[in-house]
């Protein structure tokens, strides 16, 4: 496969400027389940921010603050000095969110899917929509699923359809929950050299929750670890080699005992 | 009082979900592949069973009236209290009725598993409001389709009552005579009023139907208990407001 770095990319030039994301004392509990509580952290304008965590801390939670989705308990989310739910926000700051499970739409094809708001934000003639679709589906070797339907891809597939959908919408601000989760190698590197060359060329602003590693070590530009309920932890990538948090340490280089009596224990039971 | 405020939440988001559609009303023309989707659905796909029932209803007044007044020598009566009955009240009511089960039930189902699979969601990131892109265009059908479909439901009802009064033995009015009748009670107001209910219902039953649909909460075992909802709350719904609305066409 061609590195995405050769093939031509989806968006032209961006005329809009990168925007920065601030959240400042952000808490956000459900009923009694405090999910998080008090996460400050900014992401610069066209910086790559990973936040990597245990399943279950409230990333795909904080990923959706951003996006406008849900209120906070308390604090904000400030994008380019306007709120993250505000309809200011909504209206000049193109913001697009890759879904942790892809969230199609399940009633259009998947060229539709990508079509949809282009077309609904008259980003140009029924032609160079469709130059840009396929484009997008292109880099992510999708071409020949253009006319088919969510339900009749795999789960691998319906991310990726995510991730080109989210490109063709040129955003400022791209969110990904977990886009390589369900990727084999060759496409979680593809990936990465997306969200790398869409910094470099258009100054797009990324925050990519992840627990990939690898991933964070070859994108991110700052890591933020949430972990029990806090952000524990914001630096460069590199410190992730050597954490100096042993809760980071142990989260990165998990030691299994398969002698653990907690294992034994299934074992026997069933 | 729970049950008090939950009812009043309804209706105030209900009617927000109104004004927030009507508010993008300029969008329509743009929407105008959508629009013709959803009058073929709600138009097209509802009108076999509208026929079907209208017939039998029309048919059944007949004879229920036929039998009750084979004894006063009033028969040349049925072909106008069929008219007006169909016209002021059975039309419209049953065509709400069919839409709430045919079309009303189908909305909520949708809209409902769009918000619990995220892709409403998705719409809203996108800003693409979904009272813009779900909600206008099948308030804009059911508006446009509501008095056709009664009309026609009105019209088969007609036909199905000159039917029976002809052909049973007891009866035996002549669809002249029975026409003739009804021309001369049943006015074009009465069907007019009909068509004024009709809108009414069915804006209220779509309505309510996006609006249930779009606040589920939680996953598919909701979803089936959103669209009975919808469809309970519709049936109601237009049967309250039948009273009111027919006290303020008298
Ligand atoms: N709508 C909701 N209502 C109630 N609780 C919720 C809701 N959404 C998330 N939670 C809870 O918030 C916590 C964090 O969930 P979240 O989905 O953010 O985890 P995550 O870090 O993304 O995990 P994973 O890596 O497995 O995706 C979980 O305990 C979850 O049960
Ligand atoms: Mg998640």
């Amino acid at each position: 496969m061609a590195s995405p770095a050769s093939q031509p990319n989806p968006l032209p030039a961006a005329e809009s400027p990168a925007v920065g994301v601030s959240v400042e004392a952000l808490s956000k509990s459900y009923g009694k389940l405090d999910v998080f509580k008090d996460v400050t952290f900014a992401v610069e304008p066209g910086e790559i921010f990973v936040l990597m965590g245990p399943s279950g801390s409230g990333k795909s939670v904080l990923l959706r603050q951003v996006a406008g989705l849900e209120t906070p308990t308390s604090g904000r989310v400030m994008i380019d000095g306007h709120d993250a739910g505000s309809a200011e926000t909504r209206e000049h700051v193109r913001r697009a969110l890759v879904f942790q499970a892809g969230a199609l739409f399940n009633s259009l094809s998947v060229y539709d899917n990508l079509a949809l708001y282009p077309r609904e934000h008259q980003m140009g003639t029924e032609d160079q929509i469709r130059e840009k679709v396929m484009r997008a589906l292109e880099i992510l070797s999708l071409g020949k699923t253009a006319e088919t339907f969510p339900s009749q891809l795999s789960g691998g597939m319906k991310k990726r359809v995510a991730i080109a959908r989210a490109l063709v919408m040129e955003p400022q601000l791209l969110l990904y929950d977990e886009p390589t989760s369900e990727l084999d190698p060759v496409m979680s590197a593809t990936i990465d050299e997306i969200i790398g060359s869409l910094r470099k060329e258009y100054h797009v602003t990324s925050v990519v929750v992840s627990h990939d590693c690898d991933l964070a070590l070859s994108i991110a530009d700052r890591v933020g670890f949430l972990m029990d309920g806090r952000l524990v932890h914001v630096g460069k990538p590199a410190d992730l080699r050597e954490p100096a948090d042993p809760r980071i340490a142990e989260f990165l280089n998990p030691k299994i005992d398969v002698g653990n009596p907690r294992f034994k224990k299934i074992h026997t039971e069933t | 009082m729970r049950q008090i405020r939950s009812i009043l939440e309804g209706v105030g988001s209900t009617v927000q979900l109104l004004l927030r559609a009507l508010s993008y009303v300029a969008t329509l023309p743009r929407q105008s592949s959508r629009f013709i989707e959803q009058c073929y659905l709600i138009g097209y796909t509802t009108l076999p069973i509208v026929g079907i029932l209208s017939f039998f209803i029309g048919s059944v007044l007949a004879l229920q009236a036929g039998y009750s007044m084979q004894n006063f020598g009033v028969m040349q009566f049925i072909g106008s209290l069929v008219g007006l009955s169909l016209a002021r009240e059975l039309g419209p009511v049953m065509v709400a009725i069919l839409v709430t089960g045919r079309v009303g039930s189908a909305i909520t189902a949708e809209l409902a598993s769009m918000k619990v699979y995220q892709e409403v969601d998705a719409l809203i990131t996108m800003n693409i409001p979904p009272e813009r892109m779900l909600v206008l265009p099948r308030l804009a059908a059911v508006a446009v389709m509501m008095p056709v479909l009664t009309v026609i439901a009105n019209i088969v009802g007609w036909f199905g009552g000159a039917m029976i009064c002809k052909y049973t033995a007891f009866i035996s009015l002549s669809p002249k005579a029975y026409f003739a009748s009804m021309v001369q009670y049943t006015k074009f107001k009465d069907v007019f009023d009909g068509m004024v209910k009709a809108e009414v219902f069915g804006l209220v039953v779509v309505l309510v139907c996006c609006n249930i649909g779009l606040n589920t909460r939680g996953g598919p075992r909701e979803i089936g208990a959103s669209v009975t909802r919808a469809v309970v709350v519709s049936l109601i719904l237009i049967l309250v407001l039948d009273y009111f609305v027919t006290k303020i066409l008298i």
